[in-house]
């Protein structure tokens, strides 16, 4: 009987009492929502291919965030600024096509943005230790505010074609652009943070700084990585705004640090640091998306939406939580 | 001195889903007695203490206090009969004052239904000079070292009128001088007739606080006798159920005393409480330090596996110069370091026996870009048969397992990497005897296999049962050094050690 549990591979290790439900509480969730949606808006068309690859078009950045942002709660930090970060971004970028830096320029300019950003809070939070909370929080103020100064409020238009069709608003026969750049980034996290050293190492930080660094990790480089890496996702996902949109505005990703949290905690990573999943992350950022637009075709006002939005989440989250304490 | 029983525990049986836990066993307290409760792990000491406070009911047996049977259904049962359990810490709130505390919940009240601040610090101030505790009533819990948590947790509980306390392992995070205060404290409460039942697993503080033993194993009542005529090795004959196995006693080892040293220190500067320590450690040597807290030995170890910045001095290995900047230097140069808190300094309490045991090599189990885990859980299903850690398997979570099967998890999790010296800072603290033992055997196995060890330890009887030389530190230098054949008794050791 021992021997036998030893042998199987971890994700089948469960009776229905040691149900792990702060992992797969997302996937339930969102089976639910999905057959909710299914059935109370057939009519209006929620399951048309075209709705339902908007949904994908309209959570990609936040998932694309989230992926990064599971690395940084993983590792017991968080990172406030990613929403400004991507405004900042995108508009650096456009900035520099402008200039006629080409889309290669214009690439290097939002990625080294967001990288930059994170860099320097990965080295405000392990060189003057302040905790990362306050660090980006700062950050995300000091981002906005320099997004709105760098043009004076004004958008900057992309006309760069290739640039607008890779970022966001090309479609590859019948799949957006914004899908593929969904699905790669999440299969080099979850590959990243299940296979490699650096994913476990990030998870033994978060789990407890002090013996992974009586281990030999260098605890200081593996949180400057994962900020870096959100900084960097964040440029990213201001892009694929910009892209979609042919133009750079401030108000890119506004509020987007909540929703990008909101995924990452609702897919089943914990606050706290230490347990990860970048899959369910993945799902958590589809649920809020599928959520959105579904309170939309519902015709429900933004008012309204934004209530129905956050008890959902409250609700999937307390009820993972009541049902992994039965 | 008084020898009324005041606590009888009679018959006591209880079964968790038909397998019995407790079977019969009966236990009993005098007034104003210290009484250690003893047994390894699984022994029942910690059922027995529940069903005393009134967080398991037996399913048989009686408790009869003062000679009058009473029922403990729940906790507030055990709390209207005086019968206490002494948390470590968990139960203060930091910030609010010791009065704060002690009348936390239950704040006496003005006229006017609002706290009376007054009556609070006024009362507590006579709880604590009838102690003769030494502290002021408005001091913040956070602002007090550890040892006067516990004081401050216990008067709590005598101001609710309790007569029998219980604690357990109440000295694990004190220094040596706060468990002075403390024993100073309990020796008090004897004299106010108030009764402790103490748990612990070590032997010298049972002997020295306690008045008598009981013993439990497998869930029996095996003995209960009189320190006056019980020995320190029938005590652990009878925990172990067998003979004393060779575990404490000392026999004299071979290693290579002539050759160059393994590791060699000299002149080590670290921090305000490493200044000017020199030794060198021998192929197949145990090599003890023993000295008081903060007298540098835990702090020599950390700096010489490079958590702590060393200021000035050289380390040798091998011969070799080697400097040592941070953990993994350390470790690239075959030094491994068990660290004196394990769960803050040696586990992810959170992860699996697994990915604990992996940490340290997961460079090493690498197949191109990827952690090889198929390799990976054949290394650690090998160790976790070597050094028989008691597991359901191997993706348990750390923080389920008992303390002396977490210890053997961060010895293997070292192990496994094979280093050349092994840096033990207090190797066996709070596990079970039973484990205890296993673990002295897992580092003589080392030792022998021509590898060195380093060991603090301020349990003494373990340190003369391992060590083949003993140095001595005392305010940050090592001050004297024996060979362990010419240290004739623990006396001679513990005189040194004070300086």
């Amino acid at each position: 009987m021992q021997s036998k549990a030893n042998n199987l591979p971890a994700s089948t290790r469960f009776s229905l009492r040691g149900f792990d439900w702060r992992r797969y509480i997302v996937y339930v969730a969102f089976v639910a929502v999905f057959f909710y949606f299914s059935v109370t808006l057939y009519d209006e068309g929620f399951l048309s291919t075209n709705n339902l690859l908007n949904i994908a078009r309209q959570t990609a950045m936040i998932a694309i965030m989230a992926v990064a942002m599971t690395f940084v709660i993983g590792a017991a930090q968080i990172d406030l600024s990613v929403g400004s970060v991507a405004a900042l971004s995108a508009l650096i970028s456009a900035l520099a096509m402008q200039a006629g830096l080409g889309m290669f320029g214009g690439i290097i300019a939002g990625l080294g943005t967001g990288a930059l950003i994170g860099l320097i809070n990965g080295l405000l939070i392990t060189q003057i230790a302040i905790p990362a909370f306050l660090v980006t929080l700062g950050m995300m103020i000091i981002t906005k505010g320099l997004a709105m100064w760098v043009t004076d409020t004004a958008p900057v238009p992309i006309l760069n074609e290739s640039f607008t069709f890779l970022f966001g608003s090309g479609d590859l026969g019948p799949i957006p652009v914004l899908l593929f750049w969904m699905v790669v980034i999440g299969i080099i996290g979850h590959v990243l943070l299940r296979k490699t050293v650096y994913g476990r190492r990030t998870l033994a930080v978060g789990g407890n700084e002090n013996a992974a660094e009586f281990s030999g990790v260098h605890v200081k480089r593996i949180k400057l990585l994962v900020m870096v890496g959100s900084g960097m996702l964040a440029g990213l996902a201001g892009m694929l705004y910009a892209g979609r949109m042919h133009s750079a505005r401030f108000t890119f990703g506004e509020g987007d640090e909540l929703s990008v949290i909101a995924a990452v905690i609702l897919g089943g990573t914990s606050l706290f640091g230490g347990t990860a999943t970048v899959i369910g992350t993945i799902f958590g950022a589809l649920m809020i998306g599928m959520i959105n637009n579904g309170l939309i075709i519902m015709g429900l006002d933004v008012s309204q939406q934004m209530v129905v939005k956050g008890l959902i989440i409250i609700l999937a989250v307390a009820f993972g939580k009541k049902a992994a304490q039965r | 001195m008084d020898t009324q029983v005041h606590l009888k525990m009679s018959n006591i049986c209880k079964a968790f889903n038909g397998i019995p836990v407790l079977e019969k066993v009966g236990f009993e307290l005098r007034k104003g007695e210290v009484h250690a409760l003893m047994g390894g792990n699984g022994a029942g000491k910690s059922t027995l203490m529940k069903i005393l406070t009134g967080v398991y009911r037996a399913d048989e047996g009686a408790v009869l206090l003062d000679g009058q049977p009473i029922e403990i259904q729940n906790t507030e049962d055990a709390e209207a009969h005086g019968i206490a359990m002494i948390f470590q810490e968990f139960s203060l709130v930091p910030s609010l004052t010791v009065a704060q505390n002690i009348f936390l919940n239950r704040e006496p009240r003005t006229a006017m239904g609002l706290i009376d601040d007054r009556a609070c610090v006024r009362k507590t101030r006579e709880l604590l000079q009838e102690l003769n505790v030494d502290i002021d009533p408005n001091t913040p819990v956070e602002q007090l070292g550890v040892g006067y948590w516990q004081m401050t947790e216990i008067t709590k509980a005598l101001s609710k009128n309790a007569k029998i306390l219980i604690m357990d392992e109440p000295t694990s995070s004190l220094t040596e001088n706060e468990t002075e205060v403390l024993f100073r404290f309990i020796k008090k409460l004897k004299e106010k007739e108030i009764s402790v039942i103490y748990i612990s697993h070590r032997m010298d503080e049972i002997f020295e606080i306690c008045d008598r033993t009981t013993i439990l194993r497998d869930g029996k009542w095996v003995l209960t006798e009189s320190h006056d005529s019980l020995t320190v090795e029938r005590m652990i004959e009878h925990i172990i159920g067998g003979n004393m196995e060779q575990a404490f006693v000392w026999s004299e080892r071979q290693y290579d005393r002539a050759g160059e040293p393994l590791l060699r220190v000299s002149d080590l500067h670290s921090g305000s409480r490493v200044r000017g320590v020199s030794f060198d450690l021998h192929r197949g040597e145990i090599l003890g330090i023993a000295g008081l807290m903060g007298s540098g030995r835990s702090e020599t170890m950390r700096a010489l596996f490079g958590i702590d910045p060393i200021d000035r001095g050289e380390v040798f290995i091998n011969g070799s110069k080697t400097a040592i900047r941070r953990p993994d230097d350390a470790i690239a140069a075959g030094l491994a370091l068990v660290p004196e808190d394990r769960r803050v300094q040696g586990l992810v309490l959170d992860q699996d026996v697994k990915s604990n045991m992996l940490l340290p090599i997961l460079n090493r189990i690498k197949k191109g870009l990827f952690v090889d885990d198929p390799a990976g859980e054949a290394i650690v299903q090998d160790y976790v048969r070597k050094l028989n850690i008691k597991t359901d398997n191997i993706f348990k979570a750390v923080n389920l397992l008992s303390g002396g099967n977490q210890q053997k998890i961060v010895l293997a999790k070292w192990l496994v990497n094979a280093p050349d010296i092994l840096l033990l800072d207090e190797p066996t603290i709070g596990v079970d005897i039973g484990a205890k033992i296993e673990i002295m055997e897992i580092i003589r196995q080392f030792a022998d296999a021509g590898k060195a060890v380093l060991v603090v330890s301020s349990e003494l009887t373990e340190l003369l049962a391992l060590a083949d030389r003993v140095i001595v530190f005392h305010q940050g230098s090592v001050t004297q050094q024996f060979d362990r054949k010419n240290i004739a008794s623990e006396e001679v050791l513990q005189h040194a050690i004070q300086g």
